[in-house]
């Protein structure tokens, strides 16, 4: 076929939200482009627009159904700065913190075994049917089981610390609204050891299926990027609920170091494309070119000094290893990544529940309100930021967030762009195996979409090809 | 004072003279759906959700005098069909988004629902009214979304703190409850008011402010036990 096309699969399977991706060939059927667009927008910060601010946190889950507890913290702690809480009291802290470890290992457990193990187990170019956790149960059922148990350990514990699996309220202003009884925190002192011993395997078949397959992994959308996200005040550990920026390039070089978040408009700028309703954040001082970064499970092995927990730090080196270059660039390996996150969550977890102050009475501090603050948190798909302003009568004024997914759009586009010329380029047809590469490619990089498009609610993603006349050509709808 | 025994739903209830059918039923512990009528308050008979059949007329349980020998109705299927569509009317009056409201757990209209069955969203259409919220006072806040008109701080206010802050505005759907100044600020309202309290807005309208969501899941008012749960329970006693 001499005709210019273009692909459009719709929707994209396993991919939390909506979009689309379009790809754009040439007269000769060769890749001219490929862009991710996002086709909807129904204004969130209109909506917290005049809302009082300790509605915030809880309204703010609304944006997700995938990680409300990161858009919950975030909030949260944008909003303890606005009410002058600079200290939150150990409990509260500890609470939070534990909610986010829960938030973190679940959704990390649901994208490996549920959304990416399909991939890995029967590969790329395996059918549609095939490529569910179904399948997955049916061939490995001890595998599958386990994943249904981490998953709901994971649940259990935002459910004890935030007040429900999923849009729970316990994160207010200053603090926090509950504490954990001793009765619960027996029940997870039974399961945690399990948990630990299940997390080293899960991370074991991530990593053997990196190194196996190391040809792929190293080749596919895989190239080098800057790097950002928060690690510990002092030390660089990985912290994921807490600490300053760090932005390193390819090499591992110094861009920013400790800087507190709250300047975080000082280093980023949001470009804005046509196309698209999600921005593109680059570093203000390198320009939009060459200023794009990434975030993630990858991106945070690659910037933390350490990570304060023995066994994942023992991970964390294995990885940094096992790859000749200072820094690992390949997308596959955030599936490593992220298993390292779920075990140092599983250690982070087992240490708090040890922790008596889990079980203090003094839940909530107060001070002097202020106008502006900004939370910042690691979610489990990376950096988040909210930023709020609110009037001295306490409604919100001003709200602007930057999701990972929205961190991450320049790398997803030039993910997707690197997959489509190298298996979609020249081809006389556009078989599944070549669409589920595309997918593939984007799902790596676990992109909530309703989150990025600060959409209140879900949305499905769609991928386009179009030929140089900008006709559709394959149109590949596939049950979610 | 003397009394005299009426039945509801067949069971025997005595009453003494000059007492509502609602407040007879409330002492032998069975409980009548109400949302207007407020404990302290005097009665207004207004939202028509503790209506009961009495010697076969449909009338206001909070307002009908209880009467020796009068055969009442409350918890019949026809009855909790129209109590339904009421607080159904009154979800869909205002702007009511429950998962976001601080109101949820403690609200009466919320609890109403629940134990009226309402499962799904009702066949009235949503009029989405425009409505403003008042953040005005340092303390207090008003969203207005949430009103249901019921008037309890209107009589909370006059005929207890002896103040007047609330007052009604406009007609029809347009009617709800507005502060009697330009806002909140400029009246004497105070968050030690009893119109102010948790107790007398049945729902998320009036505001204490920084008390939001301070009650975890699990310990609000609802969460355990249906609304009329207090009252119901002096029966088993
Ligand atoms: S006031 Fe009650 S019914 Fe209305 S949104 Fe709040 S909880 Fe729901
Ligand atoms: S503000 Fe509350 S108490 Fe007053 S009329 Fe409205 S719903 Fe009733
Ligand atoms: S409670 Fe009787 S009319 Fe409202
Ligand atoms: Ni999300």
């Amino acid at each position: 076929m001499a005709e210019p096309r273009l692909i459009e699969i719709s929707p994209v399977t396993r991919v939390e939200g909506h979009g689309k991706v379009t790809i754009h060939l040439d007269k000769d059927g060769m890749v001219d482009e490929a862009r991710l667009h996002i086709v909807e927008f129904r204004g969130f910060e209109r909506f917290i627009h005049g809302r009082l601010l300790w509605e915030v946190p809880v309204i703010v889950q609304r944006l997700c159904g995938i990680c409300p507890v990161s858009h919950h913290l975030a909030a949260a702690k944008a909003m303890d700065v606005i009410c002058g809480v600079d200290q939150l009291p150990p409990t509260a802290e500890k609470m939070r913190r534990l909610m986010h470890y829960g938030q973190v290992m679940q959704s990390h457990v649901l994208h490996f075994f549920h959304l990416a193990a399909p991939d890995l187990l029967f590969g790329f170019d395996a059918p549609a049917e095939r490529r569910n956790i179904f399948e997955v149960l049916r061939e490995k059922p001890e595998l599958g089981r386990r994943a249904i148990m981490m998953r709901k350990f994971g649940q259990d514990i935002i459910e004890a610390t935030a007040g429900k699996k999923i849009h729970g309220t316990a994160a207010i202003p200053g603090g926090i609204n509950r504490n954990l009884p001793i009765e619960t925190r027996d029940g997870f002192l039974k399961t945690v050891a399990e948990m630990q011993d299940w997390s080293l395997d899960a991370l074991a078949l991530a990593r053997d299926y990196t190194l196996e397959h190391a040809e792929l992994v190293g080749g596919f959308a895989s190239f080098p990027s800057k790097y950002m996200s928060l690690v510990r005040e002092g030390d660089g550990a990985l912290d994921l609920y807490h600490g300053n920026l760090r932005m390193i390039d390819a090499e591992g070089g110094t861009i920013f170091d400790q800087l507190p978040y709250d300047r975080y408009h000082e280093v980023l700028v949001e470009d804005v494309r046509s196309w698209s309703y999600m921005k593109f954040p680059f570093i203000k001082e390198i320009g939009p070119d060459t200023g794009w970064y990434r975030v993630g499970p990858l991106a945070r092995m690659n910037t933390v000094s350490l990570i304060d927990t023995p066994l994942a730090n023992a991970a964390r080196e294995e990885l940094m290893a096992a790859h000749g270059t200072v820094k690992v660039h390949a997308v596959l390996a955030n599936h490593w990544a992220r298993m390292i996150e779920v075990l140092h969550c599983v250690e982070k977890i087992t240490e708090l529940l040890h922790d008596p102050d889990l079980q203090g009475t003094d839940l909530k501090a107060t001070g002097d309100r202020r106008e502006e603050g900004i939370g910042v948190i690691e979610a489990p798909r990376g950096n988040l930021i909210h930023h709020y302003k609110v009037d001295e009568n306490d409604q919100v004024t001003y709200c602007n967030l930057i999701v990972s997914t929205t961190h991450n759009n320049e790398g997803m586009n030039r993910a997707v762009k690197d997959v489509a010329v190298k298996h979609i380029s020249g081809q006389p047809e556009i078989t599944e195996g070549m669409l589920n590469h595309v997918e593939v490619a984007i799902r790596a990089y676990d992109p909530c979409l309703s989150c990025a498009t600060h959409a209140l609610g879900q949305m499905p993603l769609e991928v386009e090809l179009l030929d140089a006349a900008g006709q559709t050509l394959d149109k590949r709808a596939r049950a979610t | 004072m003397s009394g005299f025994s009426f039945q509801i739903d067949g069971v025997e209830v005595t009453a003494k003279n000059g007492q509502t059918i609602m407040e007879a039923a409330d002492e032998a512990g069975i409980y009548i759906p109400r949302l207007c009528d407020h404990e302290g308050l005097r009665h207004q008979g207004g939202c028509r959700v503790c209506t009961v059949k009495a010697g076969g007329r449909s009338v206001a349980a909070c307002t009908q005098p209880a009467a020796p020998d009068l055969v009442v109705e409350n918890e019949t299927p026809h009855i909790n069909k129209l109590r339904r569509d009421l607080v159904g009317m009154l979800f869909n009056e205002g702007n009511h988004l429950c998962p976001i409201c601080e109101a949820s757990g403690n609200c009466e209209l919320q609890a109403m629902a629940y134990r009226l069955g309402m499962t799904e969203p009702t066949k009235f259409p949503y009029l989405e009214p425009c409505r403003p919220v008042d953040a005005s006072h340092p303390d207090i806040a008003l969203d207005n979304n949430r009103c249901i008109s019921c008037g309890r701080c209107v009589r909370a206010s006059q005929d207890v703190d002896g103040k007047g802050v609330f007052g009604y505005v406009g007609r029809g759907i347009h009617r709800h409850i507005a502060a009697n100044g330009p806002n909140l600020r400029h009246t004497d309202a105070e968050v030690t008011d009893f119109a102010i309290s948790a107790e007398v807005c049945p729902v998320g309208c009036i505001i204490r402010k920084r008390e939001g969501f301070a009650r975890p899941i699990g310990e609000r008012d609802y969460d355990d036990h249906l609304i009329g749960y207090d009252i119901e329970k002096k029966r088993d006693e």
